[in-house]
């Protein structure tokens, strides 16, 4: 190395007692989890087991994997896509009171901090204890998914949204102000516009998340394709499972891929 | 101005300047998204049966399971504490191996480190494909495998973290300037020396806070695990709530919200340290 280069580099500020104490930390709370988990291996089951979900899964049910019917992986993904599509207007659109009452520049402060309060109580919540309270409401099915998706969308939602309106640029409004402009011409030029784009993109990027989450609410029987995939596990038929992973693969990076391109034109502004 | 299928058949509003000028105006392509989302709306309607007046009239129904959670039955404390540090334990252990583990991933995807197109896209898609898995089909996977318990749980949680975090640090070091990097080569380092002092210490904030982050995230989504078996306090939760002792199942809820708020406020502060 070059000695200029070291000289400079020796000058730098001497952090090893700052890396020291965090890497001791970390150690410490790695041996205590260590204690806290019992590793197993695979025994001769495991492996027996692995095999044949491998083997499931490279040779897929393409009968299953086909069939357009009701019954087929096709109409399963389309139900899941229905259950995050609903549920996510559902969420979006009760987001935008809530995001309104959880930001401290348009309410006052305790209103802001209770509301802040209320939708982390409502996050904490675990998805598969909504879907069964809504099972109560509604019977079993997609419909008590679309509620508890709604449900679980707020939080994220509506801490994305809050951070939009914090960050509004008031300075157009004031401009708006002095041309005499009427409130809701105010609201419609001044405010909508800035908002639009950003709450679209959070909505499009929920909507990627919920597709993913409405996957495992067939657990508890409310809908999607999650209650054939486990049906299907647990009567060790991993043909289908393999057909219904290979559907969900594909349809999750579709989504993906077609929301990351959506969203970074929303961001961008170009067409 | 480029014109497309939609402007032909919407034709764009042409307005003269004063210098004679003619500026187009595209028309708004807003009512056809609504259009398209609405028409997404109705058949999603259609397809999970969703049908609002059932929710006013039995609405009411949602909130006896919430009513019965107060108040929270303190006693049932005692049978909390082990089930929660299984939780806390294997979603610690799960987030520090993910993220070790996407260091090494996330340098093999990044096309300035490693400069081989089909190595980034094969790790790159790799990384993809590994976190479009739901955590809890994983969970349940591994359960099949290693036997009910907290290492099924564990290994989800790995493999989410460590695909978490993989995308994420690549984007990031692809973002990285590489002019320190020629830099401190053409003054003679080695390459290796070369990334010790270029780019880690731009990527090492990042990567810390993105694993905290992560790991946030796994605490609350490790709480879920136990419905299929994976171990840790879902499987309390799910047992209180099959056999409908709904104070118990408040009294689970609490300690976790109390648990995971105040992780979060752990890791916000160390975060915000970071950036």
């Amino acid at each position: 190395m070059n000695e200029a280069i070291q000289t400079q580099y020796n000058k730098a500020p001497n952090r090893k007692l700052y890396f020291i104490t965090i890497s001791i930390i970390i150690l410490a709370l790695l041996i205590w989890s260590f204690i806290g988990v019992d590793i197993t291996g695979l025994d001769q089951k495991g492996t027996g087991l692995a095999v044949n979900i491998v083997r499931g899964i490279v040779t897929p049910d393409l009968e299953f994997l086909f069939d357009f019917s009701t019954q087929g992986v096709p109409y399963l993904l389309y139900e899941t896509i229905a259950i995050a599509l609903l549920g996510t207007v559902f969420g979006s659109l009760l987001a935008i009171p809530i995001s309104f009452l959880m930001a401290p520049s348009v309410v006052s402060g305790p209103v802001a901090y209770i509301t802040r309060l209320v939708v982390i109580f409502i996050r904490t919540i675990p998805s598969l204890v909504y879907g069964i309270m809504f099972i109560r409401v509604t019977g079993p099915g997609a419909y008590a998914g679309v509620l508890t998706m709604s449900i679980t969308s707020i939080g994220m939602i509506s801490r994305l949204y809050v951070d939009v309106i914090e960050n509004l640029d008031r300075g157009v409004l004031e401009a708006m102000t002095s041309m005499g402009c009427t409130t809701y011409q105010k609201i419609r030029y001044g405010i909508l516009p800035q908002l639009f784009s950003s709450f679209l993109s959070t909505t499009i990027y929920r909507f990627d998340m919920n597709l993913r989450d409405a996957t495992i609410l067939g657990l508890v029987g409310a809908g999607g394709i999650g209650a054939p995939l486990i049906f299907a596990m647990r009567s060790y038929r991993w043909n289908q499972v393999g057909s219904i992973l290979i559907g969900l693969v594909v349809l999750i990076l579709l989504v993906e891929l077609f929301s990351n391109k959506l969203r970074s034109r929303l961001v961008s502004g170009t067409k | 101005m480029e014109e497309t299928v939609y402007d032909k058949i919407f034709k764009p509003k042409t307005y003269t300047l004063e210098n004679g000028k003619t500026v187009k105006q595209r028309a708004s392509r807003t009512p056809l998204i609504l259009l398209l989302v609405l028409i997404a709306t109705y058949a999603s309607f259609r397809t999970t049966g969703a049908d609002l007046s059932l929710l006013l009239k039995r609405g009411n129904q949602f909130f006896v399971i919430i009513i019965g959670m107060f108040p929270p039955n303190f006693e049932f404390l005692s049978n909390i504490w082990g089930p929660l540090f299984d939780t806390i334990q294997m979603s610690l252990l799960g987030s520090l191996a993910g993220a070790l583990v996407a260091v090494p991933l996330a340098l093999l995807s990044s096309s300035n480190i490693i400069k081989n197109a089909f190595v980034n896209g094969f790790f790159k898609f790799f990384l993809s494909i590994l976190r479009t898995l739901p955590t809890l089909v994983l969970a349940l996977i591994f359960t099949f495998l290693f036997g009910l318990g907290t290492m099924a749980g564990m290994l989800s949680i790995f493999i989410f973290t460590s695909s978490y975090v993989g995308k994420l640090m690549y984007e990031h070091i692809e973002n990285v300037d590489m002019g320190a990097f020629e830099a401190n080569e053409s003054m003679g380092l080695s390459k290796v020396e070369a990334f010790r002092y270029a780019i880690i210490p731009e990527v090492l904030p990042t990567y810390l806070s993105v694993s905290l982050y992560a790991f946030e995230g796994n605490v609350r989504y490790a709480a879920i695990l136990g419905y299929v078996g994976a171990g840790g306090i879902g499987l309390v939760l799910n047992e209180r709530l099959g056999w409908r002792d709904y104070p118990s199942v408040g009294m689970v809820l609490l300690v976790l919200m109390i648990v995971v708020f105040i992780i979060e406020r752990v890791s916000e502060y160390f975060r915000r340290k970071l950036s």
